[in-house]
C-alpha cells in the first residue's frame, strides 16, 4: 500500500460517514448482490425494496423477529382478561342461569365463555401486535417516509451500504459489478 | 435411491404382531362365558366394583320405572345386571380389536387423502414425501380387508358389537325400528365394500401412475396429469364416503345418537395421524440416512399440518360438544354424560393430548424444524388420538366395563407391527424419490 493510499484512507474515515446507494431493478440479483456485498465484509445499512423480498432478512444477517413472542404473551393477557370479565360479568356482578344449569360458577358454565375467550386471545394478540409493530418501526399518523429514493416504492431496489473506511471507488466499483444499474455516494444523516 | 428393509426392523414388527396375537387371543379366552363367570371375576375384583355395578343397575331399574313390581325382582334384575356385564365383557376384545383395527386403518386412509390433495392442489413443496405417503397408503389393503371382516362379523350379530344388529334388541326399539333400512348388516356391507372399493381402486391408479413416471422419459408429465384428474374425482368421492363410513363405523355404536358433524370430526382425527405418521417416517428414514432431499423446510411443513389439524379437531370437538352441553337435551347430552361419568380420564385426558399438547409444543416455528420436537409431539397425538377412537368406541359396546389390559395393549401391538412390515417393505418396492413430477425441483428446492 502507497503512501498516498494511506493518506486517501484517512482522509474519508474522518469525514462524516458517507453511504453508497446502489440501486438495483429485480430482486434476485438484489438478493446475489447482498450475499457478495456481506461476503465482502461491507456493512448493509439499509435495503429499501417495494415488496417484501422472500429470505431477504436472512441473506442480510438481521436477527429473526421478536414479535411472535409478543404476540403470545398479548394472547395470554387476552385471555385472562376474557376470564375475569366473564367471570365478573356473568358470575359475580349478575348472576346468570347459563343454559337452564344454575351452578353459578366460572368452571361449569365454562364452554359457554370458551368463544369469548378465545375471541379475546386473538383479538389482543392481533392489535397489540400491530400496535408493537408500529411503534418498534417508529411509525404513527403523519410520519414523513424515510425513503431515500421513491423508485423504490414502485420498482426499484435500494441497498444502502455504509462506507466507513473503505475506499469509496473500488466500493462502487464492487457494487456496480454485483449488478447495480445505479449508484450515487450520500451523506448520511446523523440523527438516521 | 431404493429403501432396503432392515432386518432388525421386520424382526421387531414380527414380534409385535405375535405378541399382540398373544395378547388378542388371550383376551378372547380370558372373556367370561357364562353370568357364573361374571359373578366370580366381580368377586374377584373386590366390592368395590360390584357396588358400583349395583349402582348402574338401579338407575337401569329406575329408568324402566317399573315401580308396581317392587323388590321381589330384585334377584331377576341382579340377572339382568349380570347377563349385561357379561355382555360388556364379552364385548371388550372385539371391542379392542375394533378400535385397533380402525385406528390403523384410518392413518392409511387419511394419507391417500392428504395424498390426492396435494395432488389437486398441485402442491410445490411435497413431492419428494410422496413415496411415504404412498407406503403408508400400502396398508389400506390389508386394513380394509380385515375391517371388513370384522364389519361383516359385527354387522351379522356374530358378536354384540353393534346393539342394531341384534334383532331382539331392534323388535324392542322404536327409533332402531326407524333406522333400520339403513342400518343392517347387509346394506352396511354394501356401502362398506363401495367405500373401500373406491378408495383401494384410487390406490391402485395413483401408484401405477407414479410408478410408471419413473420409467417415463424425461419430462413426460403425462403419469401426474393423470393422477391429477382421479385425485380431483378421489376427493369428491371421499368426502361424502368417509362421512358416511364414519356414521357406519363408529357413530352406530350409540345408534340413537347423532352428531351432524362427526363424519368432519372423524376426518380430522384421521388427518393429523396420517400426518404425523407420514412425519415421523420421514424422520425416522433421514435418520437412517435416506431421502437426503428432505430437508427442515418440509419437516416445518408437516409440522405446521399436525399443529393446523390439532386445532381443527380441538375446534370441531368444541363444536359438537358446546351445542349439545348448551340445548342440554337428553336423547343428545347422554352421549357425553356417560363420556365423562365412566370414561373421565380417557375422555378429558385425550382432550389435554390432543390440544394442549400440540398448541404448547408446536406453536413456535422453531420447534417445528427441530426433528426429535416432532416426533416426541407426533407419539403424544398418535396416543391421543388412539384413545380419542378406544373414546368414541367402548362406551357403547363395553360401557362401564372397560378397562386397558391385555386385550387393549395387545390389539394395539399386533395392527401396530403389521402396519410397520405392510408400509416398510411397501417402502422398498420403489425408488424413495420418484420422477417425472413438474413440482419435483420445487420441492427439492424448497426452503422457508
Amino acid at each position: 500500500m502507497t503512501g498516498q493510499d494511506k493518506l486517501l484512507n484517512l482522509k474519508t474515515t474522518s469525514m462524516a460517514s458517507k453511504v453508497i446507494h446502489a440501486i438495483y431493478n429485480d430482486d434476485d440479483i438484489l438478493m446475489h448482490a447482498v450475499k457478495q456485498t456481506r461476503a465482502a465484509h461491507y456493512h448493509i445499512e439499509e435495503v429499501y425494496t417495494p415488496f417484501p423480498v422472500h429470505g431477504l432478512d436472512k441473506v442480510m444477517g438481521l436477527e429473526p423477529t421478536r414479535i411472535a413472542i409478543t404476540a403470545f404473551m398479548y394472547g395470554i393477557v387476552g385471555l385472562a382478561v376474557a376470564i375475569t370479565m366473564m367471570n365478573f360479568i356473568m358470575i359475580e356482578d349478575w348472576p346468570q342461569d347459563i343454559g337452564g344449569k344454575p351452578s353459578f360458577t366460572y368452571i361449569e358454565n365454562m364452554p359457554a365463555f370458551v368463544p369469548i375467550m378465545f375471541e379475546m386471545t386473538v383479538f389482543f394478540a392481533a392489535h397489540l401486535m400491530v400496535i408493537t409493530f408500529y411503534m418498534r418501526s417508529k411509525l404513527w399518523p403523519f410520519k414523513k417516509a424515510e425513503n431515500p429514493d421513491v423508485r423504490t416504492t414502485d420498482d426499484h431496489f435500494l441497498m444502502a451500504v455504509d462506507t466507513a473506511h473503505h475506499d469509496i471507488d473500488k466500493m462502487s466499483k464492487f457494487l456496480q459489478d454485483t449488478g447495480a444499474v445505479e449508484i450515487s455516494i450520500v451523506e448520511s444523516d446523523d440523527d438516521h | 435411491m431404493n429403501y432396503t428393509l432392515p432386518n432388525k426392523l421386520k424382526l421387531f414388527a414380527i414380534i409385535l404382531m405375535v405378541l399382540g396375537a398373544v395378547g388378542i387371543g388371550a383376551g378372547f379366552l380370558s372373556a367370561p362365558g357364562s353370568t357364573a363367570e361374571v359373578k366370580q371375576m366381580m368377586a374377584a375384583h373386590g366390592d368395590d366394583h360390584g357396588e358400583a355395578s349395583n349402582e348402574s343397575h338401579d338407575t337401569i331399574k329406575d329408568s324402566h320405572g317399573d315401580a308396581a313390581h317392587g323388590a321381589s325382582h330384585d334377584a331377576a334384575d341382579e340377572q339382568k345386571h349380570l347377563e349385561h356385564t357379561l355382555h360388556q365383557l364379552q364385548n371388550r376384545p372385539w371391542s379392542a380389536l375394533y378400535v385397533a383395527c380402525f385406528f390403523f386403518f384410518m392413518i392409511a386412509l387419511g394419507a391417500l387423502a392428504f395424498y390426492a390433495v396435494n395432488f389437486a392442489a398441485q402442491a410445490g413443496w411435497s413431492p419428494v414425501l410422496f413415496r411415504v405417503m404412498e407406503a403408508v397408503t400400502a396398508y389400506l389393503v390389508p386394513g380394509g380387508i380385515i375391517m371388513f371382516v370384522l364389519l361383516g362379523l359385527s354387522g351379522f350379530h356374530i358378536n354384540h358389537l353393534f346393539v342394531w344388529a341384534d334383532p331382539e334388541v331392534v323388535a324392542h326399539d322404536k327409533l332402531l325400528q326407524g333406522k333400520a333400512s339403513w342400518l343392517n348388516g347387509t346394506w352396511m356391507l354394501i356401502r362398506a365394500a363401495i367405500f373401500l372399493g373406491g378408495w383401494i381402486t384410487y390406490r391402485h391408479f395413483a401408484v401405477k401412475f407414479s410408478r410408471a413416471g419413473d420409467t417415463a422419459k424425461e419430462n413426460d408429465y403425462s403419469n401426474f396429469k393423470k393422477t391429477f384428474r382421479i385425485s380431483a374425482g378421489f376427493l369428491v368421492f371421499f368426502l361424502y364416503t368417509e362421512s358416511m363410513m364414519s356414521w357406519d363405523w363408529i357413530m352406530s355404536f350409540d345408534p340413537h345418537w347423532f352428531s351432524t358433524l362427526f363424519g368432519w370430526y372423524v376426518l380430522a382425527g384421521m388427518m393429523v395421524c396420517a400426518i404425523t405418521t407420514i412425519a415421523l417416517i420421514t424422520i425416522f428414514l433421514k435418520s437412517q440416512g435416506y431421502l437426503e432431499i428432505v430437508n427442515d423446510s418440509h419437516i416445518h411443513d408437516l409440522a405446521k399440518f399436525m399443529f393446523g389439524f390439532s386445532i381443527f379437531w380441538t375446534y370441531l370437538w368444541f363444536s359438537q360438544f358446546m351445542l349439545i352441553w348448551y340445548a342440554n337435551i337428553p336423547e343428545e347430552v347422554t352421549y357425553f354424560m356417560t363420556r365423562i361419568e365412566d370414561f373421565n380420564l380417557p375422555f378429558f385426558g385425550m382432550l389435554a393430548m390432543n390440544f394442549l399438547f400440540p398448541l404448547l409444543l408446536l406453536m413456535n416455528s422453531d420447534y417445528k424444524r427441530v426433528n426429535w420436537f416432532v416426533v416426541l409431539t407426533g407419539i403424544v397425538i398418535l396416543v391421543g388420538h388412539y384413545i380419542d377412537i378406544f373414546v368414541m368406541v367402548m362406551p357403547g359396546t363395553v360401557g362401564k366395563s372397560w378397562f386397558i389390559g391385555i386385550p387393549e395393549i395387545g390389539s394395539m401391538l399386533f395392527f401396530l407391527g403389521l402396519f410397520i412390515l405392510v408400509v416398510f417393505t411397501a417402502l422398498t418396492k420403489a425408488p424413495l424419490v420418484l420422477k417425472n413430477n413438474p413440482f419435483m425441483k420445487e420441492s427439492k428446492n424448497y426452503h422457508y
